[in-house]
């Protein structure tokens, strides 16, 4: 049947748009606010995020940087100490090691060697994760670096609604924030959502309940959201009611939510795509055993990457990965327990 | 010292084999067979066919993503190289690395990488040990013109100056890096000049002529053996595709400067130049890379718990 009223045709959008939309909109309201990166002016950035800026605000505010991270973070502080705004961009987020004394050394450390006096509004984003065969290093999930070291906030959204909204309340937040990007979400089809029109944030240190459930919470964030989705389903099928936590930012935690869902289900499993060892699932099972030891029935569990590096072939790579199978494998022995 | 100059056809079996290679993997991508960013040097087979018959096998040598024509030129096993890009076993590095992170230390091939400028210090430290337990061997450093802006690189010219290490820095300057030109990422677009800066030795080359890359680099290489320190080649040169499979080249770039570089491509010329025996020699090639594929399609892929291994040694 034809449409019979004049309302629009909502638009769904997919994260990338939600990204570059809150970009643009931040510009806009801010005009002490500059972007630079990599081919992020001309060519709009390798995948796309900072498409049509550098047309619209000009080469002053888009800047194409040398590849040279170091100076592009490094410069960044300085900016910031001036009174600017500043989005810096990594055209993969494993390139950032190549200026991560400029980021754990200084801009983590301005506000609290100054006492106080600066603030450094930057936020350093690109895009993160595996799952695409780009091995060794257009792989990574390397946030737990920087988890370790105070001053900085750290965030990874796994939706178009809250990849616009948090990229707009970390470019307004003051402090430093690494914002984890998942390539593979860019342009998912199957999360495309419709976006406000008006103004809005997600306010950083939130998580969301994605799923609600009794017999087992999964905590995850970026990627392996849609993993523990999908075990969740797959769960429910064998009679088991999983609840599934999106983080949404590591840097500050959001422990209520956690805590308030295993008082729910007192079984718990972290999951991320970094590796085990030292990672942000132990710590966020750290805080759990500390603070919320008497709501647990069972040993709170992590299903991680392996520690090891990410490996080329598409076998070796899926099988260092977190995986559904995994997920319900693990969640089926927690409630045994 | 120093080696015979290959021949045209010599250099030319070379390259047409890189080219081959190229086509062969790029039609596995598009096909979806391949996953990831490939990265071609089509365009600019002369610098390594010209470098790599240069120098020693047991000299070092890193490159980049762009860098296996520099592998196979080396040396390296076409079937393992073929099988380590196809993500086999059998493969150079059983399919751990990949196509961006070949390693042959049987060729002194001590890796291509995937982070620009990221074996230039490998290099050094190659080099620095070469110098130390006397056995002379030369280290070459393969990057581009955008990787001059590296800090890393920067450090690693000032180390080899300082303690003359025999390395050649050799720049493909192709004009851009990614979708950038030169003239829009460097302060300076004379690299040579900047690289003077340091005290580094310089050369200038052009970068589609095999015989003068050959030349320039038997040169540099038989100067670092005397103990007389590290060289920055400049060769010029072009990509006449894109910097990746999924770009086409011609957003950020004219069509009748991609035309012009095409005209003066390495293949293309040497083509020329030997005549007939040009097309016997494609079509052997073509035969040798196609077995090698379907060689390497044929093998396993490792075992899953392979992956768990070699984390340590
Ligand atoms: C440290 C780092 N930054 C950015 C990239 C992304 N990247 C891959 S290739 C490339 C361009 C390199 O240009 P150039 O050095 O001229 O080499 P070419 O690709 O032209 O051979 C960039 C920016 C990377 N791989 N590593
Ligand atoms: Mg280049």
């Amino acid at each position: 049947m034809a449409a019979t009223t004049d309302a629009p045709v909502a638009l769904k959008k997919n994260y990338l748009t939600a990204l570059k939309e809150a970009l643009d909109e931040e510009m806009q309201r801010n005009s002490l606010m500059l972007c630079q990166g990599e081919d992020i002016g001309r060519l709009g950035g390798a995948f796309g995020v900072t498409d049509g800026l550098q047309a619209k605000y000009g080469e002053d505010r888009v800047v194409d940087m040398p590849i040279s991270e170091a100076a592009i973070v490094g410069s960044a502080v300085g900016m910031a100490l001036n009174g600017m705004t500043v989005m810096a961009e990594m055209q993969f987020i494993d390139f950032i090691s190549c200026g991560f004394d400029q980021i754990v050394n200084m801009m983590a450390t301005y506000h609290y060697r100054t006492a106080g006096e600066v603030n450094i509004p930057v936020v350093v984003r690109g895009p993160a994760g595996a799952y695409g065969g780009g091995a060794l290093y257009h792989s990574q999930m390397n946030e737990a670096w920087f988890c370790n070291s105070p001053g900085l906030k750290v965030v990874c959204p796994s939706t178009p609604y809250d990849a616009k909204g948090m990229l707009k309340a970390a470019l307004r937040d003051g402090n430093p924030v690494i914002f984890y990007e998942i390539k593979e979400l860019y342009r998912k089809r199957e999360i495309e959502e419709e976006l406000p029109t008006e103004d809005y944030i997600v306010p950083l240190g939130k998580a969301a309940v994605r799923r609600e459930g009794t017999d087992v919470t999964l905590v995850s964030y970026g990627q392996n959201v849609y993993h523990c989705l999908d075990a969740a389903t797959e769960l429910e099928k064998q009679g088991i009611s999983a609840e599934v936590i999106d983080l949404r930012s590591l840097v500050p935690l959001d422990e209520e939510t956690i805590f308030n869902s295993i008082a729910k289900t007192s079984r718990v499993i972290v999951v991320n795509e970094a590796p085990m060892t030292c990672g942000f699932a132990g710590e966020v099972v750290a805080r759990i055993t500390t603070k919320a030891f008497h709501l647990l029935d069972a040993p709170p569990s992590r299903v991680t990457r392996m520690d090891t590096p990410v490996p080329w072939v598409k076998p070796l790579e899926l099988h260092v990965l977190p995986s559904v199978d995994k997920i319900v494998n693990e969640a089926v022995r927690l409630v045994k327990f | 010292m120093g080696h015979v100059r290959p021949t045209d056809e010599q250099f030319f079996r070379t390259m047409i084999r890189l080219r081959h290679v190229e086509k062969a993997l790029s039609d596995l991508s598009a096909s979806g067979q391949l996953r990831g960013s490939l990265h071609l040097c089509e365009g600019q087979e002369a610098c390594p066919a010209g470098a790599c018959a240069a120098l020693e096998k047991e000299d070092y040598l890193t490159a980049t993503y762009r860098g296996h024509g520099y592998v196979l030129a080396k040396g390296t096993s076409l079937d393992k190289l073929i099988a380590e890009v196809l993500g086999r076993s059998t493969g150079l590095c059983k399919g751990k690395g990949g196509k961006m992170h070949l390693f042959d230390q049987e060729f002194g091939v001590l890796g291509t990488n995937g982070i620009v400028g990221a074996g230039v210090g490998t290099a050094c430290g190659a080099a620095l040990a070469s110098k130390l337990d006397g056995t002379n061997r030369v280290a070459m450093t393969v990057f581009g013109d955008g990787a001059n802006n590296q800090g890393h690189l920067m450090e690693c010219w000032n180390m080899a100056v300082l303690y003359k290490l025999p390395v050649i820095f050799f720049c493909e300057n192709n004009l851009y890096s990614e979708m950038t030109p030169l003239s829009r990422s460097h302060g300076n677009i004379n690299l040579s000049e900047r690289a003077r800066g340091f005290g580094l030795h310089t050369e200038s080359v052009n970068g589609n002529d095999p015989h003068a890359v050959f030349e320039v680099v038997s040169k540099t290489a038989d100067r670092a053996r005397q103990g007389q320190g590290p060289t920055f080649i400049e060769a010029m040169t072009y990509r006449t595709t894109g910097h990746y499979q999924a770009d086409s080249g011609t957003a950020y770039r004219t069509k009748e400067e991609v035309e012009d570089w095409r005209s003066r491509s390495p293949i293309l010329l040497l083509k020329q130049r030997i005549g007939a025996i040009a097309e016997e020699i494609e079509a052997e090639e073509l035969a040798i890379v196609q077995a090698s594929v379907t060689k390497a399609l044929s093998e396993p892929t490792p075992n899953p718990n392979q992956a768990m291994t070699e984390v340590f040694a």
